[in-house]
């Protein structure tokens, strides 16, 4: 790995439109059952625009911001040897279906431990208005040869 | 009804639950989220990498170990932080799938700003899976 990613800030990935379907599918993927993930009206009841996103459907808007790390020209991340070695979301406010969300990506660490290099890329996504929604975090361990 | 953090004790156990995975719910959760690597759908392909068979996306394992928690705090939005460490894979044998346990204790409370740190042990053939699994609940 390229140990010059470190502090890298790539462009942000195209805006990603939440739609409540998507919300609903990735819901019932991740056993989620309560209300406000599936049904409108006991989202709005709760205070709520649409349906809530379960906590970690932010990776799926954090998806094409990972792709765009793995396949940097100069940045030498073997993907296979990829292994994915922590996660972390915190959240602004919720993700709800109607946001049109952007993520921007930035290499914060990089470091080599017995072989393996990791490396920890923090994707800041915001709403359309530009306001902070939640930073997803991964470290991804990168398997050296054994 | 939201929980009231001055009730909650740390070390006392909120939520428990156990989920049983099936390769159609990886099928599923691949579908869901865009995730179509194939050791998560191909026992050869995930042989090919030294792996004992398909197993689990880590995304799914710490996605659903966090409903007890939503559902204990009654709203999804309630969830201001969540992190985790994979430690573990979870095997989804193609007959028999997997179960797997999560047990949510108080970690630590936040009375300044009514968030209660939620602890998550997440157990799979007797051994846990996640470390440092922890969500932080907002009650305010």
């Amino acid at each position: 790995m390229n140990p010059e990613l470190q502090g890298r800030v790539f462009p942000p990935v195209a805006p990603y439109l939440v739609g409540r379907e998507k919300v609903r599918e990735f819901s019932r993927a991740v056993f989620a059952a309560n209300p406000i993930n599936l049904d409108p009206e006991a989202a709005r009841a709760a205070g709520h625009a649409d349906v809530v996103a379960p906590p970690t459907f932010a990776v799926v808007v954090q998806e094409a911001t990972l792709a765009q790390l793995l396949s940097e020209p100069d940045g030498g991340i073997d993907f296979t040897r990829v292994v994915h070695g922590d996660q972390r979301f915190s959240y602004s406010r919720p993700i709800v279906a109607g946001d049109e969300l952007t993520a921007t990506l930035a290499v914060t660490s990089i470091k080599t431990l017995g072989g393996h290099s990791m490396v920890t890329a923090e994707s800041t996504i915001v709403d359309a208005a530009g306001a902070h929604v939640v930073t997803a975090i991964s470290t991804l361990v990168v398997r050296g040869d054994e | 009804m939201t929980p009231i953090l001055a009730d909650l004790t740390v070390g006392s156990v909120v939520a428990e639950a156990t989920f049983s995975l099936t390769r159609d719910s990886l099928v599923r959760y691949a579908g869901a989220s865009g995730d179509f690597n194939p050791i998560h759908y191909r026992d050869d392909i995930a042989q090919s990498v030294g792996l004992s068979g398909v197993l689990a996306h880590g995304m799914l394992t710490m996605g659903l170990a966090v409903q007890p928690v939503v559902d204990w705090a009654g709203d999804p939005a309630r969830v201001v932080d969540y992190q985790v460490r994979f430690t573990r894979p979870v095997f989804v044998d193609a007959t028999d799938g997997a179960i797997v346990t999560v047990v949510a204790k108080v970690g630590a409370l936040d009375p300044d700003a009514d968030v209660a740190r939620i602890d998550l042990t997440v157990t799979f053939n007797d051994a846990t899976v996640l470390g440092k699994a922890q969500a932080r609940v907002n009650l305010a």
